[in-house]
């Protein structure tokens, strides 16, 4: 079974078999279309290459709009390549019902981007302890990052400022709450990456 | 926005509750499982705050235990509540009573709503 390409809609709260308050995200799950099947003796390995979102003809690149037409489907605006083992042809189409409710599964997304930040709030250092005692503009300055002339060198992979966010990040073991299959919409347990309106892969753990 | 609302709504379902808004003194009867059994508590207070709307709607309800305040943030329509009495309405000027918390014995009282019977 391959995974699915979804859209964040936004994050609610619901009450589950036990009466407690869940807090839930709402992600539009597919309907995804397989626009590629790579095979062993073409491409090296085995894949499917799934298709989301409805894209303007207008916006689509000729190449693009010749790789969409060998499907025989309308652009879509994100490809994800997927392992599949069960036998999913060009044209075919995966929607919500490969997931169950009470399952485990994996979502991938672009998280949200901070900027350029500090260490603590990139890495969570605590700053340089006191505000008083001759302390004096350092509050949340990262402290040491070495010995002096031995190694005489930053090692590599200190934690440093830099940019926050904006990366690709994945979850793993959320729980699939409900699936709603007419609308085609999943309900995850907890948060996902990203921000609202963002894509997001879903994948079985 | 809307679609989020729409979806909410088909997740949970609504339950009928009294009409009640802050200032009003009311008993909520919840229940509590403890294994296997099942037994109802009340808990009267004031509530001193509604917040959010639908099905996600909850409401704060503060009443003094021996001497300490105590405050317990209830969903309207939590299938743990079995049912909602509303003991006084009271008479209040905003929606959200937090200076309520400041006051303490005659003060921290609230005046009833008096309605004249047709």
């Amino acid at each position: 079974m391959p995974g699915l390409i979804g859209k964040k809609i936004g994050m609610t709260s619901t009450f589950n078999a036990d009466g407690k308050n869940v807090a839930c995200t709402i992600v539009q799950a597919g309907p995804c279309v397989v626009t590629q099947v790579k095979t062993e003796e073409k491409d090296g390995y085995s894949a499917v290459q799934l298709g989301f979102g409805e894209r303007k003809e207008k916006n689509t690149p000729a190449p693009m709009k010749g790789h969409f037409k060998k499907a025989k489907t309308s652009p879509k605006q994100r490809l994800v390549e997927f392992s599949d083992e069960s036998g999913l042809k060009l044209g075919d189409t995966v929607g919500v019902n490969i997931f169950e409710e009470g399952e485990f599964i994996s979502v991938a997304g672009k998280s949200k981007g901070k900027g350029f930040q500090g260490v603590v709030k990139r890495h969570g250092f605590g700053g340089v302890g006191q505000a008083t005692h001759g302390q004096h503009n350092r509050m949340r300055a990262p402290g040491s990052i070495g010995a002096a002339s031995y190694p005489a060198r930053v090692f590599k992979g200190m934690r440093m400022a830099g940019q926050t966010g904006n990366s690709r990040v994945t979850m793993e073991n959320i729980q699939v709450v409900k699936v709603m299959e007419e609308q085609g919409l999943l309900i995850l347990k907890g948060s996902v990456p990203g921000p609202k309106g963002s894509f997001l892969i879903l994948e079985k753990n | 926005m809307d679609i989020l609302r729409e979806i909410t709504e088909q997740l949970n379902e609504t339950v009928e509750r009294p009409d009640f808004h802050a200032g009003d003194t009311i008993t909520v009867h919840y229940k509590i499982k403890e294994g296997n059994k099942e037994r109802i508590q009340q808990f009267q207070g004031v509530v001193i705050q509604r917040r959010g709307t639908g099905t996600t709607e909850t409401f704060t309800i503060r009443k003094m235990s021996s001497g300490i305040g105590v405050e317990r943030i209830i969903p309207v329509h939590s299938p743990f509540i079995d049912k909602i009495e509303v003991n006084k309405s009271g008479k209040v000027r905003r929606a959200r009573i937090f200076y309520l918390r400041e006051l303490k014995g005659k003060a921290a009282r609230i005046k009833e709503k008096r309605y004249v019977k047709k």
